[in-house]
């Protein structure tokens, strides 16, 4: 649908650049030479682990952390020397930060307002993100899904060009979740450019143009979600109950065919749609029937578990 | 409005929602004064303190006690608690630096302190008739040396202690002897001559005699008035040197 940003046009700048980022902490790497740029408008994904280095790799984007190595750029700024400058065009969600107890979510999103040259109405994003019963209430009494809108919403308050969220969701009820996701959108579709780390799955596949997996602070793949999942062995599923028994030779011989496995009677074959095609063939060339037969695409989830999955163990 | 008048406005309404620090800085000093002076003996003269009545001696004493409930008692806390939490960190990747939250609570509780120090020196006056100080400028600078030593002495306590329960462990602990160095339980000018010499090397303690002088009417001692500030100064340069923002 946006192919053509996500593609990356070589006349545009990237907004965020990373290069060769290394950190580490008591000499155990966190993050090992990763590598990403994010064009302008674009939602792109950072999807992983716990301990993947994700927040990591944001923090030093963030300017909050330095790393060890490594050329960060956002809009051209380095995140360590120009902090003053990122400061103003970056809106930033932390992954576990507090306010003022006592401090009224209304006197939060004034407080923030006065922070920067041009703010966003900070009474709009307030009833965008369902604050508006709550501008009175103070940030100690709030439930954890609250706290949460309320750092979106500051996160926004500065009319960011460039908006780092991390764990955007996390908290938050499924209504409050798609009604955030919409926001983000929108949010994009204004020109801003949103760097999500998540661990929803269902977040990265509808929200990000592109996602990078990480895995032990490297990048494992980084692609549209629908490529990682096209590209991951075992893309599509096709499963039925043959009349009689497949050769497994002929099984072995199947195009682009990853794995198969009789179970039960029932046979489960994981391939591509070439696949499918040269089942069906197969089926119709031994006169076998297939009983309930079903054809599903493998998810991002199983995109992510075998890209992160560890071989070693 | 600007960025920081905006911080500065936010934490003095914060301030304001806090009573128990409310308390101890601005009413707990003049209680205390109320409470002495209520005392029939300890408003006689007393030839032992070469005239001077005992709550002529106490009127600095409670100013100095509101230095150290602001500066050692209420503000480690809450500097502590605001990086333990995130709020510095958070503050941090806005344009705005979050020393301003630091330095508008430090200003917010050197206010309430200075207040605190007007009202005991009022209650003096109006109720048992302590002179107002003799040597104004004098007393406003010791005011302000054991001022700066108080919070900066809360300062360096939060730089050093890395969460809430450690700062709050560690300013109690700091904060009984700075009570006693003011002369909160006998006045410097009351203590045995060794004592009173020991004493007057510690931040208080010379704070306290520089401000005695100064309510006396003579300029204080520059000793006095060097030991403060020196203190000061060494707890400041603690403070930035071992200060950690998360």
């Amino acid at each position: 649908m946006r192919a053509d940003t996500v593609q990356g046009d070589p006349r545009i700048m990237p907004i965020i650049e990373v290069n060769g980022l290394r950190k580490a902490y008591g000499g155990r790497p966190v993050v090992d030479g990763v590598a990403f740029a994010v064009e302008e408008g674009e939602i792109f994904g950072i999807l992983g682990p716990n301990g993947a280095g994700k927040t990591t790799t944001v923090e030093c984007v963030e300017g909050l952390r330095e790393p060890d190595a490594g050329i960060i750029r956002v809009a051209g700024l380095d995140p360590r020397i120009d902090r003053d400058q990122l400061t103003r065009i970056l809106g930033v969600q932390l992954q576990e930060s507090e306010l003022q107890e006592k401090l009224t979510v209304r006197e939060a999103l004034e407080l923030y307002s006065a922070f920067y040259p041009a703010p966003a109405d900070w009474r709009g994003l307030a009833e965008r993100l369902g604050l508006t019963g709550k501008l009175t209430t103070r940030f100690g009494r709030l439930s954890g899904g609250q706290k949460q809108r309320l750092f979106i919403a500051l996160a926004l308050i500065g009319r960011p060009k460039v908006v780092v969220l991390d764990e955007l969701t996390t908290g938050l009820d499924p209504r409050a979740r798609r009604d955030t996701w919409k926001l983000i959108e929108d949010v994009r579709d204004s020109g801003v450019t949103v760097l999500l780390v998540t661990h929803f799955m269902e977040e990265a596949q509808r929200l990000c143009d592109r996602i990078a997996v990480f895995k032990q602070g490297r990048i494992a793949a980084l692609d549209t979600p629908a490529g990682l999942i096209d590209h991951s062995a075992g893309g599509t599923v096709i499963s039925f109950t043959p009349s009689r028994p497949v050769d497994d030779g002929d099984l072995a011989g199947l195009p682009e065919a990853a794995a198969f496995e009789h179970r039960d009677g029932r046979l489960t074959i994981r391939g591509t749609d070439t696949t499918v095609n040269a089942v069906i063939t197969l089926l119709a060339r031994h006169q076998i029937t297939a009983h309930r037969l079903r054809v599903t695409d493998s998810t991002l989830d199983d995109a992510f578990l075998e890209l992160t999955q560890d071989r070693e163990n | 409005m600007s960025a920081s008048t905006a911080v500065l406005k936010a934490e003095l309404r914060l301030f304001s929602r806090e009573p128990f620090s409310l308390f101890w800085i601005v009413a707990f000093p003049a209680v205390l004064l109320t409470i002495l002076g209520l005392i029939p003996s300890f408003r006689e003269p007393d030839p032992g303190l070469g005239g001077s009545r005992v709550i002529d001696l106490y009127v600095p004493v409670n100013v100095l006690l509101a230095m150290i409930m602001a500066g050692i008692q209420a503000l480690p806390p809450v500097l502590s608690g605001y990086r333990e939490r995130g709020i510095l960190r958070r503050m941090s990747t806005t344009p705005v630096r979050p020393a301003a939250l630091l330095t508008a609570q430090i200003v917010l509780h050197f206010a309430a302190a200075l207040f605190s120090s007007l009202l005991v020196i009022a209650i003096g006056r109006l109720a048992f008739d302590v002179a107002l100080p003799g040597h104004l400028p004098g007393y406003l600078l010791a005011l302000l040396l054991g001022a700066l030593g108080a919070l900066a002495l809360g300062a360096a306590v939060t730089a050093v202690t890395p969460t809430v329960k450690a700062t709050t462990v560690v300013g109690s602990i700091v904060f009984f002897p700075m009570m006693f160095f003011a002369g909160v339980w006998v006045p410097v000018q009351a203590m045995p001559e060794v004592l009173r010499g020991i004493v007057e090397y510690s931040p208080f303690g010379a704070a306290s005699q520089a401000l005695h002088q100064a309510a006396e009417g003579g300029w204080p001692d520059w000793t006095h008035l060097g030991v403060t500030a020196a203190w000061a100064a060494v707890l400041i340069a603690a403070a930035v040197r071992w200060f950690r923002w998360e």
